[in-house]
């Protein structure tokens, strides 16, 4: 586990060091850079977590879409380079700031974090591999699983409930993206008509 | 099988070290040998122009880019969603039924209708 632990440290230090330097660093473009290594780091904490599936998600849609977008918005404003103009808005900021994060503390400590039994552990860790990984039939013989439970796991993959309880859901989603994708067409398009975007 | 896990990730992480650790390596070792004298230093106007392949550059660091490149961003952070669903079912693909291929082709069919609007409109043209 020392390995494990050293990862941890440098992965937070990252993501600390990271966030401070999106707030005090004054060039938008090089806080949006930043921004991408603390969700580079995020990522790697949820790999430390075996839940490899959120690792994936994080480096796909924060790291490729959400930076993109703010990168772009960033890009398509003027005078980056100048920052943020001043403004007074310093004293309200961080009152918010504080109780956010009193928030986030006092539900984090609050929270009731049940660490499951050795060998039960061992199952949620299987079953969270096996969300997006093949797990070969002799890995779970290994295991020492009785065969219904070998079944189990293998049959609690997220492609799994994708194609038996979430079916309607999943085809309702592709819908959503559908209707986003043409709203947002529509909404960026510039005007033909007028020649004003 | 959680340390098999751990080591494959490890190797991604060696890969990392590497890929970082190059580029500073050869920025460090430049600028020491500047340091001792072994690195001539002469720089000139040419050299310190702003590098783009060979061609000369036009404007400074901090253009405005155009606002036609958001289209693209967009049609981008769409499909880029589309991966996320993608990714589970075709890690365990061979695993599958048929109807999960079915499926699959329903769900990528209702958004190339998407791609398709938008070539209709010309959206994916430049100008």
């Amino acid at each position: 586990m020392l390995v494990q632990d050293i990862v941890f440290w440098i992965l937070s230090l990252m993501a600390i060091v990271g966030s401070l330097g999106v707030v005090l660093v004054s060039n938008l473009f090089r806080a949006a850079l930043l921004l991408i290594l603390v969700f580079v780091a995020v990522a790697g904490m949820f790999i430390l977590l075996s839940a490899e599936f959120l690792a994936v998600v994080q480096i796909l849609i924060y790291v490729g879409a959400i930076a993109i977008l703010i990168i772009f918005a960033v890009m398509l404003t003027r005078d980056v380079q100048r920052g943020n103009l001043p403004n007074r808005m310093h004293i309200p900021a961080a009152v918010f700031a504080a109780l956010l994060f009193t928030a986030l503390v006092a539900v984090a400590v609050d929270t009731k974090w049940d660490f499951l039994p050795a060998e039960h552990q061992e199952r949620v860790e299987l079953v969270q591999v096996s969300a997006v990984t093949i797990i070969t039939d002799e890995v779970l013989n290994d295991e020492g699983l009785s065969l219904q439970e070998q079944e189990e796991i293998q049959e609690s993959g997220l492609a799994d409930l994708l194609i038996s309880d979430y079916v309607l859901p999943f085809e309702a989603v592709s819908v959503l993206l559908l209707a986003a994708l043409i709203g947002a067409l529509v909404l960026v398009r510039p005007d033909r008509g007028t020649g004003r975007g | 099988m959680l340390d098999d896990y751990f080591r494959q990730y490890g190797l991604i992480a060696i890969f990392l070290v590497v890929a970082v650790g190059v580029p500073i390596s050869m920025l460090a070792m430049s600028s020491m040998a500047a340091r001792i004298g072994l690195r001539p230093n002469k720089p000139t106007d040419v050299k310190s122009e702003t590098y783009e392949c060979g061609v000369e550059a036009i404007g400074g660091r901090w253009e405005l880019f155009n606002f036609r490149y958001y289209m693209f961003a967009i049609l981008f952070v769409i499909f880029d969603v589309e991966v996320v669903f993608l990714y589970p079912w075709a890690a365990k693909f061979l695993q599958l039924p048929l109807f999960a291929l079915i499926e699959m082709a329903v769900f990528v069919g209702i958004l190339v209708v998407g791609l398709a609007y938008a070539w209709r409109k010309h959206d994916l043209e430049w100008g």
